[in-house]
């Protein structure tokens, strides 16, 4: 029995071969709808669709070098209580891996979903994004996975995939039911397709696609990558660690931050329904501002910045899969997800924890044994 | 340095450690005066955010005290607000606050002469450390 397939790709056309890939999906009888980044009318707006006819699939794009927000989040939404049919959801691994996350919140099922992970090329940064692909985001598109498939790098016209992105050593999907592999695999002919579980197994063999072999080349080149994405992590932690490693530090390097909170509504994994910043704990009595300066002699207002961040990442760090959306998020431009993926790196290690690694892991602070960490215990 | 009386904010459960201090005093046990206690139902309610304001505005030290493992009287608060006190020093940690200034202990209801001792010693190791400096930082 193939656990594998092969999708033929014409003409270097990989979004028409997806495009393809996706229509078979869609006209199985028990898909109900397919969730699938898509280029919109609108100009160069790539979004996650929710798509039922599978007519409706001319802009499936999910090369594009956007990645506008985590779609974890979304497809929390859509699953945290029956949808009342199976859906197949195209993600990002980082998306996959924060929705795994949310699941084990009890914020997700994955009961009625299909996780189908693509091999990730990087994303620009929004900004980035919008400014390059203006007029002709499939054109982009096509450029940039030619540019990154054909060994050219993933720098174009001056820009270059986030840091969040250079930093990822998970670029392939190892937790999606279904992986459509690209690295190491001979594009100009045919993606290729492996089943990863039991359900992404019994899918693959009712699509009637040619069975294929793991291409020789896939492994080595994905070794490699990620080596290079390991290299250039661990660079970043000990170069954050050096910009940020006294309270001191932090106050600098979140001084430009004004409490808009974008990136805790950016962050596909901070589970709260309503952030203790925004309630009434912190609507605080005009008088206490006076008396808080009284104290110090002057303060910074707004008040309260690296508070809120120290408070985000005891919260949410054990969580946190490295997306980047905390900095693409930021109006200020201040690199917040360099920080909170070096100080998640720690306490996920802490707790031999890795986020987003599999659903069967109880994240660290919903669970607990009598004899454990006898070494924070005590005063000597 | 030699004037320096530090500021110790204590979290203490209802059940054990309170109950601790409160015999501590009538029994006239004598303890540093450097200690704020604040009582909480339970260590498992202390949120990693009351003990990273507390230092935030200043503190010198934070204690959170409870009762000894397979004593909770909620059952197992005290083993959650364990995990949560190596996630907090694990980040604390990181921004170089001293790991004497963030202490967790067990002190049951009838320790009354273990709650003075520990209070004892907490204060002479925050003394040797010398003042948290973000009370004169003006943006935190």
């Amino acid at each position: 029995m193939a656990t594998a397939v092969k999708i033929d790709v014409k003409e270097q056309n990989l979004l028409g071969a997806f495009q393809g890939f996706f229509k078979i999906l869609l006209e199985l009888e028990d898909i109900h709808a397919l969730l699938v980044p898509q280029q919109l009318p609108v100009k160069g707006s790539v979004m996650p669709t929710l798509v039922t006819d599978p007519d409706q699939l001319d802009g499936v794009d999910p090369l594009a070098p956007a990645f506008p927000l985590n779609a974890a989040r979304v497809v929390s939404r859509l699953t945290r209580k029956p949808m009342g049919g199976k859906v197949v959801a195209v993600l990002r691994p980082c998306e996959i891996r924060a929705f795994i996350e949310l699941v084990k919140l009890n914020q997700g099922s994955t009961e009625e979903l299909i996780l189908v992970g693509v091999d990730c090329l990087g994303a620009y940064s929004n900004a980035d994004y919008y400014r390059l692909a203006g007029e002709n985001p499939r054109e982009i598109t096509e450029r940039f996975y030619q540019n990154v498939l054909g060994g050219k790098g993933t720098q174009m016209d001056g820009v270059d995939i986030t840091a969040a992105c250079k930093a990822c050593e998970h670029p392939i999907p190892d937790q999606a039911d279904l992986v459509v592999g690209l690295y190491g695999v001979d594009t100009q002919s045919g993606l290729y397709v492996e089943g990863k579980t039991p359900k992404g197994e019994d899918l693959i063999q009712r699509l009637g696609l040619p069975a294929a072999e793991t291409p020789p080349s896939r492994e080595g080149a994905i070794g490699a990558l990620v080596a290079e994405r390991t290299a250039y992590r661990d660079k970043m932690f000990a170069d954050t660690r050096e910009a940020a490693g006294s309270l001191d530090q932090m106050a600098e390097y979140f001084s430009h931050c004004i409490n808009c909170y974008n990136c805790r509504v950016a962050c596909p994994v901070c589970y709260c329904k309503e952030c203790v910043f925004v309630t009434d704990v912190f609507y605080h009595e005009p008088a206490q501002y006076l008396k808080w300066s009284r104290r110090k002699g002057v303060i910074k207002m707004p008040t309260d910045t690296v508070f809120y961040h120290l408070t985000r990442l005891a919260h949410m760090s054990t969580a946190c899969v490295g997306c980047g959306q905390c900095s693409n998020a930021c109006p200020n431009d201040i690199p917040v997800m360099e920080v909170f993926r070096t100080m998640a790196h720690r306490t996920q290690q802490a707790f031999e924890y890795e986020a987003g690694k599999s659903l069967e892991e109880k994240p660290p602070l919903s669970d607990f044994r009598e004899a454990e960490f006898e070494e924070v215990v005590g005063i000597s | 340095m030699e004037n320096f009386e530090p500021t110790i904010i204590a979290f203490v459960c209802n059940w054990c450690t309170y109950t601790a201090a409160d015999l501590a005093g009538t029994s006239r046990l004598i303890y540093p005066k450097n200690v704020r206690l604040i009582r909480v139902m339970c260590t498992g309610m202390v949120d990693p955010q009351y003990i990273i304001k507390a230092f935030l505005e200043g503190a010198d030290g934070v204690l959170v005290s409870g009762c000894h493992p397979g004593d909770c009287h909620y059952i197992n608060g005290n083993y959650k607000a364990r995990r949560r006190m190596k996630l907090i020093k694990e980040i604390l940690g990181q921004l170089g606050i001293e790991e004497q200034r963030l202490r967790l202990t067990w002190i049951g209801a009838s320790d009354g002469i273990q709650f003075a001792e520990t209070i004892r010693e907490i204060v002479s190791q925050i003394k040797a450390l010398g003042p948290n400096q973000t009370q004169f930082k003006m943006a935190m």
